[in-house]
């Protein structure tokens, strides 16, 4: 029999680990993404002392890569300060899984916001975020680090899809190097529209392709 | 971990019956010749015989002449043919405008999709909550330069049949050319175009436990075709390339295997099936309509749970099944076919289609339902929409 994962991914897919929720948890992150439609919720429980993660709860409404991710995710955060938890990437837990494919990718990205986002929400919670930054072409490629290019199973930052990034008065327009009718076209405009309408300031996203 | 896989995707692919390869080995092994003109050496006539009662055999299974029938490389190439032969062969008699529904298959959507970046002019009707074709939006999209409509007789994924005399009625009336891809109805719902006026129809073997990669084109006598693919004359010169004989005379043997009674049995195993889930499962939806239903098909939404993580439970469990979710799909985009009939991102995340064949049994039925009873708790046990709902 052949399965499309390593053994390690249908392990944490069959049984996967820290499954649940937390009641009054200190931190709670809940990312979607409208494109693909899985969702992910995680729940902390922050030591307010040493800044540790004691407990950690995800539940998930997704694929086998995201269940599989957020599961080994709750593992490698377990028991680290939030700002090592922090710098746990989509890398590391997909190396940790012993490897996805590489459409698959951004189903694990999802997995790994939803860590960041309940960290950042126990941070705002507990005083501990800065101002809002005004959001910068620098900003938006650090955003689009995090949509990923399904041939690649890397980001379209790093595998050079995105051509051309601009933002005036808080339109931003952004230029992807594929043909509007290729297979992932539909894909990956969803993904960035998503990582970028969402910014405080930005009024308009345009991502256009090249013919 | 199991000792058979149960095969529960008989929409994508079949099974080959023993008795379709029975048929089909001569061809290969002793009258392998090509078809030659009746002046040719007696293999080759022989061979070209064998082609001809494969190709009156598909003939009068939908009441046509043999002289209309076109063997192909399956569905793919029958509706290329046919949209793009006539459109080339009326663009300047005629015009640019075509017409296809908006569940149609790839074969004709991105057909469609395709004419329309060379400046063709497409519109895509809508269908109604079950998947069935909004015929006055029909109707009044027929303008005088439409030289073709081009609407399935069954759905791909959720198994609505379309009225074919009401369709075909109308572009007739409106002096339209007809083209119906029945790949997935083929044979399972009876099509007669000596009373239907249909002009062509793409139909193909892989869905009835015939060979994967032969399918026919129904040509009506006098409908206007262009060639697409040069080469030879096969085909009475409207299909280039070496004959698949065995394929055709396979896809004949298929075509005789299937029985009105075994119809019958499909339409069992499916009511069974949607019944079962119905009764053990809360919040399911059917997707499909529950009367204009191909009897090989069922496709239930599983509300609060994702299609592929249903899939891969299944196929640990040794079954196998599809889904209209994103994140199971090539594009990695949900069902064109689900969000068609109004449903949301989240009716084809859950979605499940089960399409029966002649090899399946109710054991497999009841087999795959107390499966997917456990999977689907199992799942919405860790989903955060599930426990939102309590």
């Amino acid at each position: 029999m052949k399965f499309p994962y390593t053994e390690k991914v249908l392990e944490h897919f069959k049984n996967p680990r820290n499954v649940g929720k937390l009641e009054n948890p200190d931190g709670k992150g809940l990312e979607g993404s409208p494109a693909c439609g899985d969702m992910v919720a995680v729940y902390l429980q922050v030591n307010p002392d040493t800044q540790v993660i004691e407990d950690i709860k995800f539940e998930s409404y997704g694929c086998a890569s995201n269940i599989a991710t957020a599961s080994i995710i709750t593992e490698l955060a377990k028991g680290k300060t939030i700002e090592e938890a922090k710098k746990i990437s989509w890398q590391e837990a997909t190396e940790e899984l012993g490897g996805l494919p590489p459409v698959k990718a951004h189903c694990s990205v999802l997995a790994v916001e939803g860590l960041r986002a309940a960290i950042r929400d126990y941070e705002e919670k507990h005083g501990l975020v800065s101002e809002q930054e005004p959001t910068t072409v620098d900003v938006i490629r650090s955003r689009l680090k995090h949509v990923m290019n399904p041939m690649a199973g890397l980001d379209i930052i790093r595998t050079e899809l995105v051509t051309k990034m601009e933002i005036n008065d808080g339109v931003v327009r952004i230029l992807i190097d594929l043909p509007s009718n290729h297979q992932f076209a539909a894909n990956i405009k969803e993904e960035v529209m998503e990582k970028i309408e969402s910014l405080w300031d930005v009024k308009e996203v345009n991502v256009v392709f090249t013919e | 971990m199991f000792d058979k896989m149960t095969y529960l995707d008989n929409s994508a692919s079949t099974r080959l019956d023993e008795r379709v390869m029975d048929a089909m080995k001569p061809y290969y092994f002793d009258t392998y010749a090509v078809a030659t003109s009746e002046f040719g050496y007696s293999m080759g006539i022989d061979a070209k015989e064998g082609l001809q009662e494969a190709r009156e055999t598909i003939a009068s299974s939908i009441g046509a002449t043999p002289e209309e029938i076109v063997f192909t490389s399956g569905e793919t190439e029958s509706s290329n043919m046919a949209i793009k032969g006539v459109v080339a062969a009326l663009k300047k008699k005629k015009g640019e405008h075509i017409i296809v529904s908006k569940l149609e298959d790839f074969a004709v959507l991105n057909t469609a999709k395709n004419l329309e970046k060379q400046g063709y002019n497409v519109d895509y009707i809508s269908v109604d909550a079950e998947g069935i074709l909004d015929l006055e939006e029909l109707k009044s999209k027929i303008r005088d330069d439409t030289v073709l409509v081009s609407i399935q007789h069954a759905n791909q994924e959720i198994g609505t049949l379309q009225n074919l005399d009401a369709i075909a009625k109308i572009c007739r009336e409106k002096e339209v050319l007809f083209h119906t891809d029945a790949t997935h109805s083929y044979t399972r719902v009876p099509i007669d175009v000596s009373k239907t006026p249909i002009d062509l129809i793409s139909m193909s073997a892989h869905t009835i436990h015939g060979p994967r990669g032969v399918g026919a084109l129904y040509v009506r006598k006098g409908t206007p075709l262009i060639k697409w693919m040069d080469g030879g004359y096969q085909e009475t010169d409207r299909r280039a390339g070496l004959e698949n004989i065995p394929g055709a005379v396979g896809f004949a043997k298929a075509v005789e295997l299937v029985t009105e009674k075994e119809n019958e049995f499909l339409t069992s195993l499916r009511d069974y099936t949607i019944k079962r889930v119905f009764e053990e499962i809360p919040h399911v939806t059917l997707n499909g309509s529950k009367t204009q239903r191909t009897p090989q098909n069922a496709n239930i939404t599983f509300h609060y749970v994702e299609g592929e993580s249903m899939t891969l439970h299944l196929d640990m469990r040794g079954f196998a099944v599809s889904t209209g979710s994103a994140c199971f799909s090539r594009s990695l985009e949900a069902s064109h076919v689900i969000l068609g009939i109004g449903g949301d991102h989240e009716r084809a995340h859950g979605s499940i289609r089960f399409t029966f064949g002649r090899y399946n049994s109710m054991e497999d039925v009841d087999a795959v339902v107390d499966a997917i009873k456990e999977i689907v708790s199992q799942l919405r046990a860790i989903s955060p929409l599930y426990n939102k709902e309590e």
